[in-house]
């Protein structure tokens, strides 16, 4: 049996929740945790902690004074992927006219989930 | 010769950003005619479009978004609400009678107006006004100077990274840098906790594995044309270096994330007094200046925890300077709101109209566990924690307050000291 404690980020309470992991790795308790959210949060954060990725992308513009486009990925990915996935968004260069949400870069290291933008520019 | 144009508008909204942008929103769904908004650069959205991460939007549009989409979804709001506005036109001065002069297109604009909302927000404390001893070289940005270089123009600033304070931009700085390439050598935070929200010190920090240096501060910055060393030094707690604590660091960029403070140029113009604690405008429950017919929202006032609030809180002081302009507002109390024990701040600091509730928004001066908010006598609430990063909101109904007139509540929170 092993503890170990996860802050809870799915509401400004920022529970501490310990997590009870007993010896064949399941998680057998949960602590100090205010609601069912921090529950599925703590599992998560133990099992596979994930994140939602923003940065920018080469933009091409008509009047060039905009050369970026801000992204995300449109559902949390892995976090010991993060810096991988730089280095793919590093590479990616798009040209205007680009829509809000539009997919820029579908199944990014193949986690099933797509970088879009977050923001339109008309031309 | 000058060629001044001349405007009458119901409402005025200077400043564009998330506060401005929420306010003529409100103002024209609580149905304010002629409402124009004043915005001095280029683009409306204000700091959001160079903040790329996401944690907004949870409060004012329920569901997570980033910058750039919460002003997205703001333009949007505010193009279906049919909203004025004028860009690239800076306000240079506001009279006490509400009379705008600005300066739009290379054109003088005169703008009468019957009521007009601060919504200026605020910008980040400088280098200069820390006095850290050392050179002058370069590489020394504001965490949100760097930020603009980064997410909208394109450029990193600097390779070997440390950053002085902890707030939320600073935080979140460390981690766009170490994404982008960069090495953020140390984060070091004077105070002996860190200075914005837990969620950025966990996403931001921690999971790049940012070495934190809290209770220390800058001693030294070295170089002669670029930063080539910066020494820190642990300090006691009378903010003293305490000696043989000193770290270096071969850094060549400093960022500073020590603060915002509200901008206030305007309003001292206008004759509006300010809380020197705030360094916003000392308000009402209605959010009104001690200038009638001036009204002010968002970071201008106080700096908030997040956008949505400071969209939310303009909003607020939109519907009440809406009525202002329609000439429905009267005062009917004088109630005097102070800060008492361990409250560093509270907003509004009176209470001068009947209306259905009231919104105190504090901060404590030092982390509590197990703490209690009173309102004087009439109120209490307790809180598990209390944090000076995170802003404690208390709605009551205005009821409780009438038997008080011509008094003042002093609020107070009582705990046990967390750090």
């Amino acid at each position: 049996m092993k503890k170990q404690v996860v802050i809870c980020l799915q509401c400004p309470f920022a529970c501490n929740i310990t997590v009870s992991i007993d010896d064949a790795g399941n998680i057998s308790e949960f602590k100090n945790n205010r609601c069912e959210r921090g529950k599925k949060y703590a599992t998560q954060e133990i099992v596979c902690p994930v994140r939602v990725l923003t940065s920018t992308v080469a933009l091409e513009t008509k009047d060039k004074e905009h050369p970026l486009l801000p992204v995300q990925t449109n559902g949390p990915i892995p976090k010991h992927l993060l810096l991988d996935a730089m280095k793919v968004i590093s590479k990616i260069k798009v040209k205007a006219p680009i829509k809000y949400n539009e997919v820029i870069y579908p199944n990014i290291l193949d986690t099933g989930i797509d970088l879009v933008s977050t923001f339109e520019v008309l031309e | 010769m000058t060629n001044i144009l001349k405007h009458e508008v119901d409402l005025a909204i200077i400043g564009g950003g998330p506060a401005g942008l929420g306010a003529a929103i409100s103002a024209k769904e609580a149905g304010v005619k002629n409402v124009l908004l004043i915005e001095r650069s280029e683009e409306l959205g204000g700091v959001l479009p160079q903040c790329i991460h996401n944690g907004f939007g949870l409060h004012f549009f329920k569901e997570e978004l980033t910058g750039p989409t919460y002003t997205y979804k703001m333009l949007k709001n505010a193009e279906k609400a049919g909203v004025d506005f004028s860009t690239r036109t800076m306000v240079i001065r506001i009279d006490p009678n509400n009379t705008i002069i600005a300066l739009s297109h290379n054109k003088l604009l005169e703008i009468h107006s019957k009521a007009t909302l601060l919504c200026m927000g605020c910008r980040e404390r400088s280098f200069g006004a820390l006095r850290i001893p050392g050179t002058r070289p370069a590489g020394i940005y504001t965490a949100g100077t760097a930020q603009r270089l980064m997410n909208i123009e394109g450029m990193l600033p600097g390779k070997r990274i440390v950053i002085l304070g902890s707030g939320d931009i600073g935080m979140i700085m460390a981690r766009r840098m170490t994404l982008e390439g960069a090495m953020v050598l140390a984060v070091v935070e004077l105070m002996p906790f860190i200075g914005g929200l837990i969620r950025n010190e966990i996403q931001c920090l921690r999971d790049f594995n940012i070495p934190t240096h809290v209770g220390h501060t800058i001693k030294e910055v070295n170089g002669t044309d670029r930063i080539e060393k910066i020494i820190i030094t642990a300090v006691d707690k009378n903010r003293h270096y305490i000696p043989g604590t000193e770290v270096e660091f071969d850094a060549d960029t400093l960022l500073i994330s020590a603060g915002l403070i509200p901008e206030n140029e305007l309003s001292k113009m206008a004759g509006v007094q300010l809380n020197p604690l705030t360094g916003g405008p000392i308000v009402d429950n209605l959010w009104q200046t001690n200038v009638p017919g001036i009204f002010a929202g968002g970071n201008v006032v106080h700096v908030h925890d997040l956008a949505d609030y400071a969209s939310e809180s303009a909003a607020l002081a939109a519907v009440n300077a809406a009525a202002y302009a329609k000439g429905t507002s009267s005062q009917d109390l004088d109630i005097k709101v102070k800060a008492g024990k361990n409250i560093r701040y509270i907003v509004p600091n009176s209470i001068t109209k009947k209306q259905e509730k009231v919104t105190f928004f504090m901060r404590v001066t030092w982390p509590l566990n197990n703490a209690t908010v009173h309102i004087g006598d009439l109120y209490k609430k307790e809180f598990i924690f209390a944090r000076p990063s995170e802003q404690i909101r208390i709605d009551l109904p205005i009821g409780m307050f009438m038997k008080l007139n011509h008094e003042e509540i002093v609020v107070s929170c009582y705990g046990e000291e967390a750090v």
